[in-house]
């Protein structure tokens, strides 16, 4: 149903969304780590309105209709991208979440509408019609886009690859095909995102399912096996531009966070994990006279630990690796912060001047060795990994798990899910809020999304 | 009036282009804010008006053409075009060319405002008030006459009549696109999308079947 005026989530500029409302509700995908028990994953709504007397509860939920989907970064179907001028669609309502369940590669329509506490699925797309009509499988990242709805995907139905992206029209939710008409040498694939005022993408490399599925490969990891590219596309075209080898040693470059200002021509990207010394890193790719390049900006060494307080993965090595596996930016493109899986340090960086990030505050949720504690619940497994930025800069969304598979190797106990939130004062102090946690019971929460968008949600078109 | 309302309608349509979003003006305000520019803002304007111009002068070519042929089946055939174009954008509304982005050369833009002027049926809606327009260069509004013999009555639509109608529309089309361009560019920010972009597509689809129904019962 359309509009008359445009869906008011929908922003021109991300100064402007940083301006909205704040969000009353978030939604959270939430995985059940043992589906033999046929216990299904589930979309949570959270009260985020701390004037609301169900204020840091969950207020709602909805099962996925299948088990073992493993949901992963859901997003909406549509997005302040709508208001681009070259196709504009400002009056469609952001409503449904596309949730993709990342081992059962189903495709779930949640609709957050009449009731946004009570959300239900509306359409379920199966793993053989993704498979039938684009060649791939394992969706894990939903990004709306001005024309289509953009979804990437870690390999084929068979479990290899090449990993690539593939297109759902934003109306009727129908696959239309594979994204890449031509691919050049990229075969592993994980996020992408774009920079809409260049009409460039940028793709990043995980490895593909038979490489990750069984958890994390020692032999992969140390042959420099998983991925170790960022890709650069025409995102016009959808042609190959140019790969970046960060070094085989920088293993798993993951999350993909451009500056939200359309006329800002730099990004950043981390890297999970170096084989040399188990330091993680945070690269930049920026524009330079018309020409593209990348250059690690960000270090962060691993912690010596006690080898009795290590899991077996990592006894030998007698450190805990940071594993900085999610990133985020804040909408105003100012603060960066990365979570350290491994570590449970949460890290802000001043990143005004992207070519000079200044390390400037850390918070820790629990952690491999540290645990360290929320204040309503003492210590706390698992360790910082998604973070979802509120518009306006001022909270971040916590979770506490990364992957079922890869979790066991960390967290050998199990990970008890949680999720927390830290307040950022308008100076940049953060400080983790004493009152909002929310645990789960044999689930793990992994992605938020924020009610009318968020610092990863939206992509724009004006600055 | 019955001499000048076909032309003030003509002009009327192409504002009503100008004043869309969709159709030009938001295009040029956002390339003149990604380079910071001003001056990108009316370099952007030509060639989107230009696109505009040779879709309306295809349809007007295409209706004079048809009109030349005098043949009765004209009128319901036009109206027919007109109500099924409006039904398919009621049904489908955000059905729109996907084919730039927001790194476009002159040459880009004037395409894509043809496309865009093509699929909202911008020449199209014409068709009724061709229709309706006194015959030959006597119907031009400085030398009408009362009780002049319309183009359906009369039969054809003369080249310097046509012309004019297409230069009308899109000169119409471009002082309101550039005025608005402009003055949200320098003056109003882009904020205003967010309460005034109403859902013209809507207004736009109801309009041609009206059209459509109109040059019916006329």
């Amino acid at each position: 149903m359309a509009l008359w005026k445009p869906d008011p989530t929908f922003y021109p500029s991300p100064r402007m969304a940083a301006e909205g409302p704040r969000e009353k509700l978030a939604y959270a995908g939430v995985f059940n780590p043992d589906p033999s028990n046929g216990k299904h994953d589930a979309m949570c709504v959270i009260d985020t309105d701390p004037q609301s007397s169900s204020y840091s509860q969950v207020v709602g939920r909805v099962e996925m209709p299948g088990v073992g989907d493993e949901i992963h970064h859901f997003g909406w179907n549509a997005c302040s991208a709508a208001l681009c001028p070259y196709a504009p669609h400002p009056h469609v309502e952001r409503r449904y979440l596309l949730a993709p369940g990342l081992r059962s590669s189903r495709l779930h329509i949640i609709d957050t509408k009449p009731d946004p506490r009570n959300p239900k699925i509306v359409k379920v797309i199966e793993a053989e019609e993704i498979a039938a009509r684009t060649g791939y499988s394992r969706p894990h990242t939903i990004h709306c886009g001005p024309d289509a709805i953009y979804v990437s995907a870690l390999g084929n139905a068979q479990g290899g690859g090449p990993g690539g992206i593939f297109l759902l029209d934003h109306e009727s939710f129908d696959v239309l095909g594979r994204w890449e008409v031509d691919r050049g040498p990229q075969f592993l694939g994980y996020d992408f995102w774009w920079h809409l005022g260049y009409d460039v993408a940028i793709t990043s490399e995980w490895g593909t399912p038979n490489m990750i599925e069984a958890g994390p490969d020692l032999d992969l990891l140390v042959q420099g096996k998983y991925g170790h590219h960022l890709h650069l596309w025409d995102l016009r075209r959808r042609r190959h531009l140019k790969a970046w080898d960060l070094g085989a040693e920088h293993q798993l470059v993951l999350e993909l966070r451009p500056a939200h200002d359309p006329t800002r021509p730099y990004g950043f990207v981390c890297v999970v994990i170096s084989t040399k010394d188990l330091s993680a890193s945070i690269w930049m790719w920026h524009r330079d006279k018309g020409d593209w390049d990348v250059r690690k900006v960000i270090d962060i060494p691993a912690e010596p630990a006690d080898p009795a307080l290590l899991p077996p993965a990592l006894k030998a090595f007698k450190a805990v690796p940071p594993l900085v596996t999610e990133i985020a930016l804040s909408t105003d493109d100012r603060y960066l912060y990365a979570a350290c899986f491994g570590t449970g340090e949460l890290r802000q960086y001043d990143v005004s001047d992207p070519f000079k990030p200044k390390f400037t505050g850390a918070v820790r949720f629990g952690g491999v060795v540290t645990h360290a504690p929320h204040p309503k619940a003492g210590a706390l497994n698992g360790g910082t990994q998604m973070l979802e930025i509120s518009r306006d800069g001022r909270r971040i969304y916590v979770t506490n798990s990364l992957y079922g598979a890869w979790d066991k190797a960390f967290y050998p106990e199990g990970i008890r899910g949680w999720i927390s939130l830290v307040n950022v004062a308008p100076n940049g102090t953060m400080t983790i809020d004493p009152d909002f946690f929310i645990p789960f019971t044999g689930e793990r929460p992994h992605q938020l999304r924020l009610e009318g968008g968020d610092s990863s949600s939206d992509s724009y078109c004006y600055p | 009036m019955t001499g000048a309302w076909p032309w003030l309608a003509v002009a009327f349509l192409g504002a009503y282009h100008g004043i869309d979003p969709s159709m030009g003006w938001l295009f040029a305000v956002a390339l003149g804010l990604q380079e910071r520019r001003r001056g990108k803002v009316f370099e952007a304007l030509l060639p989107i008006a230009a696109g505009h111009l040779v879709s309306v002068g295809l349809a007007v070519a295409l209706i004079a053409g048809a009109m030349a042929s005098g043949l009765w089946i004209l009128r319901p055939l036009g109206a027919t075009a007109l109500i099924a174009f409006g039904l398919f954008r009621l049904w489908r509304p955000q059905a729109h060319p996907r084919w730039v982005a927001m790194r476009v050369n002159a040459r880009d833009l004037a395409v894509w405002s043809f496309l865009m002027a093509s699929a909202h049926g911008a020449g199209l809606m014409l068709f009724p008030i061709l229709m309706d327009m006194p015959a030959g260069a006597a119907g031009m509004p400085a030398m009408h006459h009362h009780h002049m013999p319309t183009i359906a009555a009369h039969g054809h639509l003369g080249l310097i009549q046509a012309i004019a109608v297409v230069l009308v529309h899109t000169g119409a089309m471009l002082l309101v696109m550039g005025s608005v361009a402009i003055a949200v560019y320098q003056w109003i920010g882009l904020q205003i999308l967010r309460s005034a972009w109403i859902n013209l597509d809507t207004i736009w689809a109801v309009a041609l079947i009206a059209a459509g129904l109109l040059s019916l019962i006329i």
